[in-house]
């Protein structure tokens, strides 16, 4: 029997494209009532993998089952699914509320019920009085609302949202991003997020896949992604990371010490250390922000202190970018200003705490 | 004298050249005077009133109207299930199917009349009025699908989508959803086909069984005898039916367009 805990579950799916293979060998569960994000470049395969769950897509190979159930021949219309795409697809001659109670027409729900689950819909996306409006009477936001009002009131298996956010602008954005998620948890539906955004991707997730070209590079809860990238792939598309050819020493009491190709040792942990499969040829990630530029070497219990001078400053605010140079190779830190940010031209120390070093087997992927 | 007006009076010229025959086809309908001339002597309706009790004339204009009905339904029938197709489908082939159907477009209509004469000789089918049908059908086909293209086009495939995965199934989702998006193309590829078939003479001339008289026939025979007055009533009549027909149409969408909005204005009001 099929584990019914899980609303989706991807086994060996591929999808080919005559000779191009757009999804190679996807192995993916989307737990209940959890809400997963595809994270990846535009072109990586997350819209053709939601589309192959949705039925709009045919599965080349392997299996896709909604809940327990394999569903790779069953037509779209009998899945119940909730779709939601980027460009709102409300239909443009019905009113918002024919629109919603579209699906609802087709499971033969009852005339007065049908009202009564439309009404409970608007409020639940706070539009109350837009029953009689058409689309076109509505803004992006609005027409949004009413696209995942549309989705979510026909109690789907799964919610399928494809960057359901891009077409809106940065603060209107931000607000939808609270306000879905407030729905999801409220409704505790099982929901699969597409969005190339990696801010919308962390704050959203429970469970966060990253992809790149047609497969899954890692996945996990956001900050175990974020803070122990699986490869150079994840660690760059993730914020911004210092990923350094290094071979590992002999390990001391505490930490590990790393002795980058570029010529500087910094020191790492044994959770680490486990990483690399007994090879000590790695590969050190250091993210920008974890790096503590100061003007004097200070350091502590496992913290080194890399002396080099400061080559540019992007001025963003509450924090600043920095490119650091030492030892002729460039390092991107990312530190919160403090009063005034570094001078360009400085001499600097970086400091790195052994925790902040993590690492990757190998030289390369 | 600048560029512009120049082009504006040549634009003027342009347009007195095209419309004028026609303004004195219709001012002469209404002359009194048996021998028609300017000055116009007195206004009568007779010529109308003559042309109402022609047999021959009114034979023919329900020949036409008939013919033109059937074309227009055929046609669109047929334009809108190939301009679906086009759209909405991958087939081996398609680019050549899709000049195959607007190709009667760019053929000379002579061309085409002649070559279905003779394919139907080939086949030794005698002329007959399905045989009409078929060529007006034909040559109507091309507006049709390009009108009803052009409009599927904007019609995004999501909105389709959006239905299905609410549970409609893909015939439910092309009542309820494309076909409704796409009727005004729909009307605009019927309405065309009416009128290109109404006053078609070409295509008509090589086709038609013997006896059998449309509008543009019958003027081309009677012009051969006389000008007579009323073949001047006969095309004010032609005139203002092909330019009424779409009028009528258009402004009838406006007022249900209209009224749908007015209604879901009140209604937000009344919310
Ligand atoms: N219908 C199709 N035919 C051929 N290639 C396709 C088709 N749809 C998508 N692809 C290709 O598959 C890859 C993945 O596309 P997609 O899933 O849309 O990427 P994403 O949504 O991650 O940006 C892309 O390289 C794209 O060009
Ligand atoms: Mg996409």
């Amino acid at each position: 029997m099929a584990d019914t805990t899980n609303a989706v579950e991807l086994q060996n799916v591929v999808k080919r494209y005559g000779e191009f293979t757009a999804v190679k060998r996807m192995d993916l569960t989307v737990p209940d009532n959890s809400f997963v994000t595809f994270l990846g470049p535009s072109g990586c395969g997350k819209t053709t993998t939601l589309r192959m769950i949705a039925g709009l897509t045919d599965v080349t190979e392997g299996d896709l089952l909604i809940r327990g159930k394999r569903v790779n021949n069953l037509p779209i219309h009998k899945r119940n699914l909730g779709l939601v795409f980027q460009n709102y697809a409300l239909f443009p001659h019905k009113t918002i509320f024919d629109n919603i109670a579209f699906g609802l027409k087709y499971r033969k729900v009852a005339k007065a019920d049908i009202a009564k689950k439309v009404t409970d819909a608007l409020e639940l996306v706070q539009l109350p009085h837009v029953a009689d409006r058409y689309p076109n009477q509505l803004s992006g936001g609005q027409q949004q609302r009413i696209a995942l009002a549309r989705a979510i009131v026909i109690e789907p298996d799964v919610l399928l949202l494809d960057e359901p956010l891009s077409a809106l602008d940065a603060n209107l954005r931000e607000e939808m991003r609270v306000e879905l998620k407030r729905i999801q948890r409220e409704l505790g539906i099982a929901t699969v997020f597409v969005t190339h955004d990696q801010s919308e991707a962390l704050a959203m997730s429970d469970k966060l896949v990253v992809m790149n070209n047609g497969i899954v590079e890692q996945e996990g809860a956001p900050e175990d992604v974020y803070n122990n990238p699986a490869s150079a792939f994840v660690a760059d598309f993730l914020g911004h990371s210092n990923i350094i050819a290094a071979n590992l020493g002999s390990p001391n009491a505490a930490f590990t010490s790393v002795n980058l190709q570029s010529g500087e040792t910094l020191l790492t942990t044994d959770e680490q250390t486990a990483k690399t499969k007994g090879s000590t040829d790695v590969r050190a990630v250091v993210r920008a922000e974890k790096i503590q530029l100061s003007d004097q070497s200070d350091t502590g219990e496992g913290v080194i202190a890399i002396p080099g001078k400061i080559k540019t400053v992007d001025y963003l605010g509450q924090q600043a970018r920095y490119f650091v140079t030492a030892n002729g190779r460039d390092w991107q830190v990312i530190n919160p200003i403090d009063a005034r940010p570094h001078k360009e031209g400085a001499d600097i120390f970086m400091h790195i705490a052994a925790r902040n070093c993590v690492l990757l087997p190998g030289h390369q992927d | 004298m600048s560029g512009w007006s120049m082009i504006r009076i040549a634009t003027i010229l342009v347009y007195l050249f095209l419309f004028a025959p026609v303004a004195v086809v219709i001012l002469l309908a209404f002359n009194a005077n048996q021998f028609g001339g300017f000055p116009i002597e007195g206004f009568s309706l007779r010529w109308f009133e003559a042309l109402w009790h022609n047999d021959a004339i009114v034979r023919a204009f329900k020949t036409s109207l008939l013919l033109g009905f059937l074309t227009s339904m055929v046609s669109t029938t047929l334009g809108t299930m190939a301009a679906l197709a086009m759209v909405r489908y991958d087939f081996p082939g398609k680019r050549t199917i899709s000049t195959l159907l607007v190709a009667p477009i760019l053929i000379p209509e002579v061309v085409l009349a002649v070559a279905l004469l003779l394919f139907l000789q080939a086949l030794s089918m005698p002329k007959s009025f399905g045989l009409l049908l078929m060529g007006h059908v034909v040559f109507t086909l091309p507006f049709v699908v390009l009108v009803v293209q052009a409009r599927l086009v904007s019609i995004r495939r999501d909105v389709e989508e959006a239905a299905m995965s609410l549970g409609a199934t893909p015939v439910q989702t092309f009542f309820e959803i494309t076909l409704p998006l796409m009727l005004p193309a729909v009307m605009a590829g019927m309405l065309f086909s009416f009128t290109i078939s109404f006053d078609d003479i070409t295509g008509t001339l090589f086709w038609k069984p013997g006896g059998v008289e449309t509008v543009p026939t019958q003027i081309f025979a009677m012009l051969r005898n006389s000008i007579s007055p009323e073949i001047n009533a006969l095309g004010a009549v032609m005139v203002i039916f092909t330019i009424a027909l779409p009028l009528i149409a258009a402004s009838i969408a406006r007022v249900m367009a209209m009224r749908k909005l007015r209604a879901s204005n009140r209604k937000t009001q009344a919310a």
